[in-house]
């Protein structure tokens, strides 16, 4: 069967770890090729690292870190942040990532899905999409003109908001609302030819409150790609609701492994007696 | 040495990488020369299967293949599309011919309501008797896979493992000299290495 995959994320800035990790006789709490080796060792199915360099000089960094991790670490490797044209992907992919995760570019150029899928494969591309809630207050900001400017009319008028609409896109690390609706940016970027979907719920991010299961279930049953969530995991029983109610197929959490409350052993141990296939 | 064919078929480097850290000698290459020096061939890759048998003929990769694999003999160690081009033909995009290596066909997944394509993630592997291969890894230990065709094999003798996904597909085949998965060893951690040790092993036999 199948097992239900959780993936830890590393926040990578200029090479470092940030939110260091406070593993048990660690030489160097920052160096994401350690932390990454130690999360194999207790069978993470899967590594993330999300690049937040902001300054454009330290940007190749990653690509040494992703070059040494591939080197020491024998499992798929998903880089995200920063990427934006096919170029940035190729020089990820040769250095050893299995995957890269396309969130704001792929909103502003959706070709880049399509161009990296018939490229590299819908295997290598995921698209990272955040979103809130949408609530009574109405949202001005739009990326209509953008769209229509840039000749994709016919896509914003796919993936644009409706009266039904729940949930919307975000980006810029959740900044900057899209106009565009959650649930048919899915379909439409799996049309594209993504080959997974990490959703992240803005409003949940960092809360510990829990994923928001409505969006995550909605999203996931949406489309025929794998669906990893993202965003307010706080503890074991909220991985549990991901898998169960949110239908997720992975989850990708930071802060409840960083700080040790739980390791990954002890993450999928729980999982196992509550009946959700893992690996152990 | 173990020889890597490359073939322009998705990130091969995982894999010369995997027998690096064992400190196996390989070496990567799309030259048939070179390839001929090499004790044993490993073809890996993901990507169309179509794509794949021209890349391979157009560099001579596919007489390559049947003189050392099949008429010297040479340990063959194939992953992912390595395992479905071992096939007679493929369904993707019309039917593409393979190796003809082993009777058996490759389709695409048909699934049941809630079953998300491609297959993608760590999934068990059932082996059906004793191999060196499998040497310390039991029947039901996890894999990683990424595909969306699967091989179904018509000489069931040679399926070696069937893995579990909506329908048991070929997840190894064993022919003699011929080994082939379509998991990823070079991405399944720390009991995929031991399976790419395990193939040096046999393959100095």
């Amino acid at each position: 069967m199948l097992a239900k995959r959780i993936i830890p994320c590393l926040d990578v800035k200029d090479g470092r770890v940030v939110k260091g990790v406070n593993f048990v006789n660690l030489r160097d709490a920052g160096d994401p090729v350690e932390i990454a080796m130690r999360y194999d060792e207790e069978d993470a199915d899967e590594i993330t690292f999300l690049d937040i360099t902001a300054s454009y000089e330290k940007r190749g960094i990653i690509i040494d870190v992703v070059r040494e991790t591939a080197r020491r670490v024998f499992l798929p490797l998903t880089v995200g942040g920063g990427i934006r044209t096919i170029d940035d992907i190729r020089a990820l992919l040769n250095v050893g990532a299995d995957k890269v995760s396309i969130n704001t570019a792929a909103v502003y150029n959706p070709h880049l899905i399509e161009e990296g899928a018939e490229k590299f494969g819908s295997q290598c591309i995921v698209v990272a999409i955040d979103a809130r809630r949408i609530t009574e207050k109405k949202n001005e900001e739009t990326l209509e003109m953008y769209y229509r400017e840039k000749g994709f009319s016919e896509m914003w008028e796919e993936v644009r908001i409706d009266n039904q609409s729940k949930f919307e896109v975000y980006t810029h690390g959740g900044r900057k609302p899209t106009g565009i609706d959650a649930v048919k940016w899915a379909k439409f970027v799996e049309k594209m030819g993504a080959g997974e979907i990490l959703l992240t719920s803005m409003d949940r991010d960092g809360t510990k409150q829990g994923y928001d299961l409505e969006l995550t279930a909605e999203v996931s049953t949406s489309v025929k790609i794998p669906l990893i969530a993202s965003g307010g995991a706080g503890n074991l029983e909220h991985l549990y609701e991901g898998f169960t109610i949110g239908k997720a197929d992975a989850v990708l959490a930071a802060s409840i492994f960083h700080y040790r409350e739980f390791t990954i052993r002890e993450a999928k141990e729980f999982l196992k007696n509550r009946g959700i296939p893992v690996r152990l | 040495m173990i020889g890597i064919i490359d073939y322009g078929m998705g990130n091969i480097g995982s894999v010369l990488k995997a027998f690096e850290y064992l400190g196996i000698k390989a070496f990567v290459s799309s030259s048939p020369d070179e390839l001929k020096r090499a004790h044993a061939l490993v073809l890996p890759g993901v990507g169309a299967f179509g794509d794949a048998m021209s890349n391979l003929a157009k560099n001579g990769l596919i007489e390559l293949l049947n003189e050392e694999i099949i008429e010297k003999k040479k340990p063959y160690l194939g992953i992912c599309l390595g395992l479905q081009l071992i096939f007679e033909e493929s369904e993707e995009f019309g039917k593409q011919k393979g190796f003809g290596w082993v009777k058996g066909k490759v389709v695409k997944f048909n699934l049941p309501e809630g079953y998300k394509i491609p297959h993608m993630g760590w999934n068990q592997v059932w082996t059906k008797g004793e191999h060196p291969l499998f040497d310390r890894i039991p029947s039901g230990t996890y894999f990683y896979f990424v595909h969306s065709y699967y091989a179904s094999t018509e000489e069931k003798e040679f399926e070696f493992a069937t893995t579990d996904y909506g329908v048991d597909f070929t997840s190894a085949v064993v022919k003699d000299n011929i080994v082939a998965v379509q998991f990823h060893p070079e991405k399944s951690g720390r009991i995929g290495l031991r399976f790419l040790n395990n193939f040096f092993r046999w393959s100095l036999r």
